[in-house]
């Protein structure tokens, strides 16, 4: 089982690599960018056959280390 | 008595011979203490978490660092009411572990910054900064890439009431100036009970007039036992 985790800075906290990414964009021609954020994707393999089960391993995996949840947001998914 | 300090040593820790060598010089007794430990030794009376890049700064600044063996030492060491001092890497540290609030970002301008900066105290009643006068400047080296000192409105309301504010970045005359994006230019807070401190920059590397600065001394001072 797959597990794909994507950790994000929350919405309020200001993302300067994002805005860095979005200012390249516009500078290159890509007007129509109106917003660019850069988070981090984590791929973990799992022996695991229940998928509530993995999910809930995953979750305790991004409150104890993936994401510090004083600045970034996580989302998780499953994939059989 | 000798003040007797541990110095926590993770893999990609660097700044640990300097801070021996500061607390040396101010006639400490002195013990590297590697994060396989699991125990901090008897008659502790500061452990300083120092600077560096631990783990290679991998997933984020502190965070693999807060899963070592010794820092459930660490934890209960604090609880307990001991003294703890993160340096740079080892303030990321101490938030990453909730020993200290907040989190420290990406710097604002996204570059690494090296270079001698100017701070204000805004309060010595705690035992770190106790030999320094409120409103001082003193003059300190930063060095890195992740001192971006971010907390939510609330939890700066309440380190503001609590007198956890310790430094902020000024100009040598003491107007704020920031170099990274820290929130109200924070370089340094401590715990509500005031007997964890964290800050980014290096008093440590601040000892000696000859290598710019002289002004770390006065503040590491305030750890020496009466």
């Amino acid at each position: 089982m797959k597990a794909i985790v994507n950790v994000f800075l929350k919405n309020g906290v200001l993302d300067s690599q994002g805005k860095a990414v979005q200012h390249a964009l516009s500078g290159h021609g890509f007007g129509t960018v109106s917003d660019v954020r850069v988070g981090k994707q984590i791929i973990i393999e799992m022996d695991e056959s229940n998928v509530e089960s993995a999910k809930a391993k995953v979750a305790q995996m991004c409150e104890d280390l993936l994401a510090n949840t004083v600045i970034e947001d996580y989302a998780i998914e499953i994939q059989a | 008595m000798k003040t007797k300090v541990g110095i926590i040593q993770f893999p990609g820790t660097n700044c640990e011979y300097d801070t021996q060598n500061a607390f040396a010089a101010l006639g400490c007794e002195t013990q590297i203490l590697w994060h396989k430990e699991d125990t901090i030794p008897d008659g502790t009376d500061l452990l300083v978490v120092a600077g560096g890049f631990s783990y290679g700064d991998y997933l984020r600044s502190g965070a693999i660092a807060k899963m070592s063996p010794i820092m459930k030492a660490v934890k209960a060491f604090a609880d307990n009411g001991g003294k703890v001092l993160g340096i740079c890497n080892g303030f990321q540290v101490l938030t990453e572990c909730g020993l200290l609030p907040g989190a420290l970002k990406r710097n604002e301008g996204l570059h690494f910054i090296s270079r001698h900066h100017h701070l204000k105290v805004l309060t010595n009643n705690n035992t770190f900064l106790k030999k320094c006068a409120v409103n001082d400047i003193v003059n300190i080296p930063i060095a890195h890439h992740d001192g971006n000192f971010y907390i939510d409105s609330e939890g700066l309301s309440d380190l503001y009431v609590n007198d956890q504010v310790l430094l902020q970045y000024t100009d040598e005359v003491g107007n704020l100036s920031n170099p990274n994006g820290s929130v109200d230019s924070i370089a340094g807070i401590c715990n509500i009970t005031k007997n964890v401190f964290g800050l980014m920059p290096h008093p440590e590397r601040a000892m000696e007039s000859l290598l710019g600065s002289n002004d770390g001394r006065r503040m590491l001072e305030g750890f020496l036992s009466a």
